[in-house]
Order: structure tokens, then C-alpha cells, then sequence
């Protein structure tokens, strides 16, 4: 576990880089994030980045496949989005933990 | 010297050479979570294993009843080879495993294919294979990338970080 400043605020981070309290979570920090992977967060970004908060709150567990049926965008949308880690990318910059589904 | 540098994979290459419900999703669900992991991703289906890239095969795969014994009854009892062997067994095993494999939220296989292919991975038949069994192109699931030699399989083995892996 680390402590890192982004976007101005103190976020404590797991080690693998995933937010330890989603409630710390803002558009800036997602934005902040994403920029150190090279991805520029669009509106379309930030819908599917809702999808997963809002599911993970719901105590749902994600997959690409859930992501994929949500009317938001299609799996080959969502490698687009995020590429090389559609699920995991989108869950860090989400600020929800590290997915646990193997699809 | 040791080298300790942790480096991570950049390419695997898939080997499914057998067609019941079981082989052919683990080789499915290891080439999706390659994909998503950013892994470049090929799978090469052969022999029986084709029937998990056949149209009108590969979403009624069927688990294996006889001479499999980590197969349990309910209740966690053995499950008798004989009665694997029985007429419609195979078939209602294999509809229980479908279902409960469902409710994992884990696709059937030409679902599989789609997510794999959506995310830049390639699928491919063995051309001696089709040979053999006499198939066509057109037998197969739309997703697949074309029929080749496994000598053209290995071909795409090249880079440091590769692995190939026969399930």
C-alpha cells in the first residue's frame, strides 16, 4: 500500500496501483490516472467508468462480457477505450479494486 | 549471474487438439485472459478439437462421462464409468455442466470466439485436420482466421517473451 498525490489530493493506492478506498475516486483522479497509461479519458471513458462503479457498488462482478452486454459499448469498443487491459485499465481509472472474474 | 528482471509475456500460442465442453473452454477462457491481459493471443484448434470452432458443433460440446475420474455424482460420490456409458447420461451431464457454467457468466464458445477476436487475438483450424475430417471454411464459425499448416502456426512463435501452450 502507497500513498500518492493525484490530481492534488492524497489516494491511497494498493500495490498493483488500484484505489484502497473508491470513495476517493473523482474525474480528475481518473483523468490523472489514465494519463500515466497513455489513455486520454473521453465522455465515453467516462460512461463505462460509471457502468463499473455503479455495478461494483451493486456488489456485482465484472467481466468484459458484462461490460460488453451494458448498451454502452461493445467488447472490440472496450479494447478500443482501454487498450492492452480493457477490464483492468478501466477498473483502475474506475477507482474500484483490482477484477477478480477470469473473463 | 542470475538475471532476475521480471519480464512479462508478450505472446502466447494455443494448442487445442480435443473437443469435449471441458478442453475446449480452459483453452478459451487461457486465450481471452490472454488477450485481456494485452497478451498477443493466437489459438490453432486441431483433430477433435475442431469441433470447438465448428458452426454447428462447438455450442453443444459435450463433457466427458466415461474413463474420467475426477467426474462426481452429487453428493460428491464416484460416478461409475458404466453409467457414463448409458444412453442420454452423456447428453444430461453434459446440459448440467452447460448451466452451470452459465451461471458463472462465462460465454459458450462462439461467444468466446467473438470476445477473443474483439480484442485482437486470431483463431485457426489445422489444415490437416480439415483434411481429414473433409470440412470447408464456410464449416466454420466466422470468426475464425483462416486454415494453416502447424508449420505456419509456428511461424508466428517468434519473440523473446512467446509460449506455446497445448491444452
Amino acid at each position: 500500500m502507497s500513498e500518492k498525490t493525484i490530481a492534488g489530493k492524497t489516494i491511497n493506492l494498493t500495490d498493483e496501483g488500484y484505489l484502497e478506498d473508491s470513495s476517493q475516486w473523482s474525474k480528475e483522479v481518473a483523468t490523472e490516472m489514465a494519463k500515466e497509461e497513455g489513455i486520454e479519458l473521453t465522455e465515453k471513458h467516462f460512461e463505462v467508468l460509471e457502468f463499473l462503479r455503479k455495478e461494483d457498488a451493486a456488489g456485482a462482478a465484472l467481466s468484459i462480457r458484462k461490460v460488453g452486454k451494458s448498451g454502452i459499448v461493445d467488447i472490440k469498443q472496450l479494447y478500443q477505450l482501454f487498450p492492452g487491459g480493457p477490464l483492468k485499465f478501466s477498473s483502475k481509472f474506475a477507482g474500484i479494486g483490482k477484477p477478480t472474474s477470469c473473463v | 549471474m542470475s538475471n532476475t528482471e521480471q519480464k512479462p509475456l508478450d505472446k502466447v500460442l494455443l494448442i487445442c487438439a480435443k473437443g469435449n465442453l471441458e478442453d475446449v473452454l480452459a483453452t478459451l477462457v487461457m486465450a481471452n485472459g490472454a488477450v485481456m491481459e494485452g497478451i498477443e493471443t493466437k489459438v490453432f484448434f486441431t483433430f477433435f478439437g475442431l469441433d470447438g470452432i465448428l458452426t454447428k458443433r462447438m455450442d453443444k460440446l459435450h463433457t466427458v462421462t466415461v474413463g474420467n475420474p475426477a467426474m462426481r455424482m452429487p453428493g460428491d460420490l464416484p460416478f461409475p464409468t458404466l453409467l457414463g456409458a448409458l444412453p442420454f447420461v452423456e447428453a444430461g451431464v453434459s446440459s448440467m455442466m452447460r448451466s452451470q457454467i452459465d451461471d458463472l457468466d462465462i460465454p459458450v464458445p462462439s461467444e468466446f470466439l467473438e470476445m477473443i477476436t474483439a480484442g485482437g487475438g486470431e483463431i485457426f483450424a489445422c489444415k490437416l485436420a480439415v483434411d481429414m475430417f473433409k470440412l470447408k471454411k464456410e464449416d466454420f464459425h466466422d470468426e475464425v482466421k483462416d486454415i494453416i499448416t502447424i508449420g505456419e502456426f509456428y511461424e508466428m512463435a517468434t519473440g523473446q517473451n512467446t509460449q506455446i501452450i497445448f491444452t
